[in-house]
């Protein structure tokens, strides 16, 4: 192979995608080198069934930035969000369970059967978030400014976000404190006092996070789910018609158009370092292919440790790699069904199941799972998000059958047992969450014809996240920002020349967002580099 | 999904339009017929009786009742006499309105409070440790409106009470054939009419009852876009469209203080602290930032444009409710505020706005300049700011003397 590309995108995930049709859009020659035999990383549909399409692992979308979407003219490529009206939360015996709309005077009528003032504050709450989500707005789609810098261009940027911050005023900007500091918990019970109703929202805070909804900094993550923006609405969450894959291939069709390449079936060994250059990839059969930068889409981790390699890190930034908190806490477990699995065979019809179902009785409910958790054990009892998506997009299953996927948390990377021990345990698992939906889905058992587990193990085998953490690394504030993935390379570059990062991993990280992949082709070209 | 009011076995069968809205959270009529004039009409010169459940009401009891909502609502309630009801906002600490509605007492103790928004949450906050008892009975009773000249004659057929002496925001308690109800001599058209407030059990009692006595009164359904109509003329204000609630607003500038909506008069500024006092008291010696009037927008002007066009002229059937830009007099560059809703006034003949206006613009008389679109182009007619009371006939406060007995 004597070509010699602009760049070499490692991982065809989301952003690693978009970060490649950027690159091309510029006029660069870029090649992307996919492990898998499909591309999408976690934002994948696979028909793992005959006839049954699973998002295998991220589910639904919300946060993918609107300006990505006209950049790369995705709609034309595919990408099709169907919106979610409702929430629905089951409860335990008979219940007629909890069930928030996009009708606001019905999500009043739901929540007043548990409290009535939370019924009313509810509204109020929203307008904070809505005040919070604009300013994470700001945050998230520039670089994280470097405080310790003194560079004019960094100050301008703090400035910029600092302005945003003042002119939120007093009264905000103390709740933006509390937001980073305090635990979802805490943070709800400053408006809300059903358990019930806080149920369901203070798990926002821990998706993805190895804490419990008491954690201090867990505020933050809620935010994070709070601030989805589809076609300019805020707070709206979404289908990808055909499985979150339909984003990712979007993104894959976009960067073709623009005359990227891309490989599947591809595994990159390492990164070829030439005097601290990176000068290409070494593929794992030996081969090798040149380009004058690299990018590497893996989680920091991967990216540090095995692509670069510790021979040509700094023992203190190895030691920091290291300190990298990725700790995956959750699992997915996907479901082939004969027909609708009924969350509540009390309400009518079946619209308050083409949402999302929470099974998530309250609080404690939720502090419990991560008790267990905590000494390396999966949760008795867990948190589970499921989606019925079939029930929405027909296209993913027969007629008469359907798809569920279940996001289930916690199950801790770093088990009792040990995390290769995961695949062993893979059946008591799928049974644990079976037999959890169960409670409100009575014929479940008779409902399945295919389960798949992935637990973390599976995560970090085959779609390469170590640790199975969902974000690449978890998004607690010591590694956001300008810290994410550490201190002084959160601008995705890396210590090695010519070798830069765009994956979840990097500022603002999370989700099926596409920033990551965006910014990081943005800095690349602003350089100048290639 | 909205729910259904206890009325709508009777108004769904007279809504022969199939016009229906989602007024907080309830099915409520926005009209019955394809023509809907005639349910304005009702308004002015017989009788239209609309459907006002989906207002929040609630039952306020206690030792502390007074001093509760006293402390709660810029009105000293404390004055309110027994029997007696009033007009009256409530605002947030920085003397933001947060809504507006009517207070009654029916009791030493014992107050019925009725607004636009769910309230049990806000009102909840100055319980405190006082002796007082809301009750949320929204879903519970159910109301009508019955509004126009011939409204007081139509009720002296169902019920037992002196109407003849009741007066204006007043209210008294009547018996019906087999249900008891409550009046209260207010409504949302400016005109004479009556609020009638019952439980839900009695719901198609009180309905059939004023229906079939109705009927020699030309009684008609109203609906929501006719209601509009008539309250426009009257001057009077909707939450969500002539202002927001600041517990919704999202900045200082879609938010207003009573004295900005021209509400200082229901405001008792001089008394025991309540909710929003301080900054009412700085607004009372600083000055607003705008005022709340009424526009006269200019015919002729409107004609001459569609003139230029080979058009007679056009307006919207009805009322609107959408924002449209005034600017200055003299600086058609200059935009000093917007209009909020307004609706040609079929009883004065003229074309009229609810505005909100910069202080400096809002005094009675000043002459402004109007947007209107006319055959797809943006273009202006001039306007005069008025009180935003139009129409406020005699009759709306009239008492029949000469039948004390």
């Amino acid at each position: 192979m004597s070509k010699k590309y602009d760049a070499i995108v490692i991982g065809g995930g989301h952003n690693g995608l978009i970060n490649a049709a950027y690159l091309a859009k510029a006029g660069k020659d870029v090649l992307v080198l996919e492990k898998r035999h499909v591309l999408g990383g976690a934002a994948v549909s696979e028909e793992i069934y005959p006839g049954f399409t699973f998002s295998v692992c991220s589910y639904v979308v919300s946060l993918f930035r609107p300006h990505i979407i006209r950049d790369l003219n995705l709609a034309k490529h595919g990408y099709d969000i169907i919106p979610m009206d409702a929430s629905f939360q089951p409860l335990p015996e008979g219940d007629l369970g909890l069930c928030r709309w996009g009708d606001s005077a019905r999500s009043r009528r739901e929540i007043a059967r548990f409290s009535k003032k939370d019924a009313e504050v509810y509204g109020e709450f929203s307008k904070v978030m809505t005040h919070m989500a604009r300013l994470a707005k700001e945050v998230i789609d520039n670089p994280a400014p470097d405080v310790a810098s003194i560079n004019p261009k960094e100050l301008s940027a703090l400035l910029r976000m600092g302005k945003v911050f003042k002119n939120l005023g007093p009264e905000l900007l103390q709740m933006n404190t509390k937001l980073l500091t305090m635990s979802s918990a805490d943070f709800l019970d400053l408006w809300f006092e059903s358990e019930v109703l806080k149920g369901p929202m203070a798990v926002s805070g821990i998706i993805g996070t190895f804490l419990g909804v008491r954690s201090p900094g867990t505020a933050y993550v809620l935010l994070h789910h709070y601030m989805g923006e589809l076609d300019g609405a805020f707070r709206s969450w979404g289908f990808s018609k055909g499985g979150t894959g339909g984003v990712s291939n979007a993104c894959a069709s976009a960067a073709k158009s623009f005359g990227a390449e891309i490989k599947t079936k591809i595994d990159v060994a390492h990164v070829k370092i030439e005097q601290g250059k990176a000068t290409g990839v070494v593929l794992a059969n030996g081969d090798e292919i040149d380009s004058k930068i690299v990018v590497s889409n893996l989680d920091p981790n991967r990216t540090y440790l095995k692509m670069i390699g510790e021979d040509n890190l700094a023992p203190e930034i190895t030691r920091e790699i290291r300190r990298f908190k990725l700790r995956g806490s959750s699992a997915k477990v996907n479901f082939a069904l004969n027909g609708v699995p009924n969350f509540c065979k009390k309400r009518d019809g079946l619209e308050f199941m083409k949402g999302d179902i929470a099974i998530v009785p309250n609080i404690d409910y939720a502090e419990k799972a991560y008790d267990q958790a905590k000494y390396g054990e999966f949760s008795e009892r867990p948190y589970i998000n499921i989606v019925v998506p079939s029930l929405t997009d027909p296209t993913l299953a027969p007629p008469g059958k359907h798809v569920m996927s279940c996001f289930v948390q916690y199950a801790p990377y770093n088990i009792k047992e040990g995390p290769e021990h995961w695949p062993k345990l893979a059946d008591k698992f799928g049974d644990t969450v079976q037999n959890t939906i169960k409670e409100f889905v009575p014929d479940i058992d008779s409902l399945v014809e295919h389960r798949q587990v992935v637990t973390p193990w599976d995560l970090q085998e085959t779609f390469g996240l170590t640790e199975g953490n969902i974000f690449q690394g978890e998004l607690t504030l010591e590694q956001l920002l300008f810290q994410r993935p550490i201190s002084g390379y959160a601008k995705y570059k890396t210590p090695v020349d010519n070798l830069w990062m765009s994956g979840s991993g990097t500022h603002p990280g999370g989700g099926i967002m596409g920033s990551g992949g965006e910014l990081s082709a943005k800095s690349i070209l602003r350089e100048k580099v290639i | 999904m909205p729910i259904q009011t206890p009325f709508h076995p009777r108004t769904s069968e007279l809504n022969s339009n199939l016009d229906w809205k989602d007024w907080g959270g309830y099915f409520a009529a926005n009209s019955y017929n394809v023509v809907n004039d005639f349910e304005y009409y009702a308004f002015r010169h017989s009788a239209g009786l609309v459907d006002i459940t989906p207002l929040f009401k609630y039952k306020v009891t206690g030792k502390d009742a007074s001093l509760f909502l006293s402390r709660l609502i810029v009105k000293d309630i404390a004055k309110l006499k027994l029997n007696q009801a009033t007009y009256c906002c409530w605002c947030d600490d920085k003397g933001m309105v947060i809504d507006d509605g009517t207070v009654m007492r029916f009791g030493e103790d014992d107050y019925f409070v009725t607004a636009a928004d769910p309230s049990y949450s806000w009102f909840s906050r100055f319980v405190k440790n006082l002796d007082v008892h809301i009750e949320d009975i929204t879903d519970s009773y159910c109301g009508l409106a019955l509004q126009g000249p011939t409204s007081r004659d139509i009720l002296k057929l169902v019920c037992d009470a002196d109407l003849d002496r009741l007066k204006f925001f007043w209210t008294t308690s009547a018996k019906g054939d087999g249900f008891e109800f409550k009046i209260s001599r207010t409504g949302y058209t400016g005109d004479l009419g009556y609020e009638l407030w019952t439980e839900n059990k009695n719901a198609l009692k009180l309905f059939d009852a004023v229906w079939s006595a109705g009927q020699d009164y030309n009684i008609r359904m109203s609906g929501i876009a006719a209601l509009d109509i008539a309250r426009i003329e009257a001057g009077l204000l909707m939450n969500g469209v002539d202002y927001h609630s600041s517990l919704h607003a999202l900045i200082p500038e879609q938010m207003s203080t009573p004295y900005e909506l021209g509400l200082g008069w229901t405001v008792n500024l001089e008394r025991e602290s309540f909710m929003g006092q301080r900054a009412l008291k700085e607004e009372k010696k600083n000055g607003s930032r705008w005022a709340t009037v009424g526009i006269d927008i200019n015919w002729p002007d409107l004609e001459r444009l569609y003139y230029n066009h080979g058009l007679p002229p056009h307006w919207e059937t009805g009322a609107w409710r959408h924002s449209v830009p005034i600017y200055h007099r003299r600086h058609l560059s200059k935009q000093i505020g917007y209009a909020t809703s307004g609706t040609w006034s079929p009883v004065l003949k003229k074309n009229i706005a609810i505005a909100t206006i910069e202080i400096e613009h809002a005094k009675p008389g000043t002459e402004v300049n109007f947007e209107v679109m006319v055959e797809h182009q943006r273009k202006t007619v001039r306007a005069t700011v008025g009180k935003p009371q139009f129409f406020n006939p005699d009759r709306k406060r009239s008492i029949l003397e000469n039948s004390i007995p």
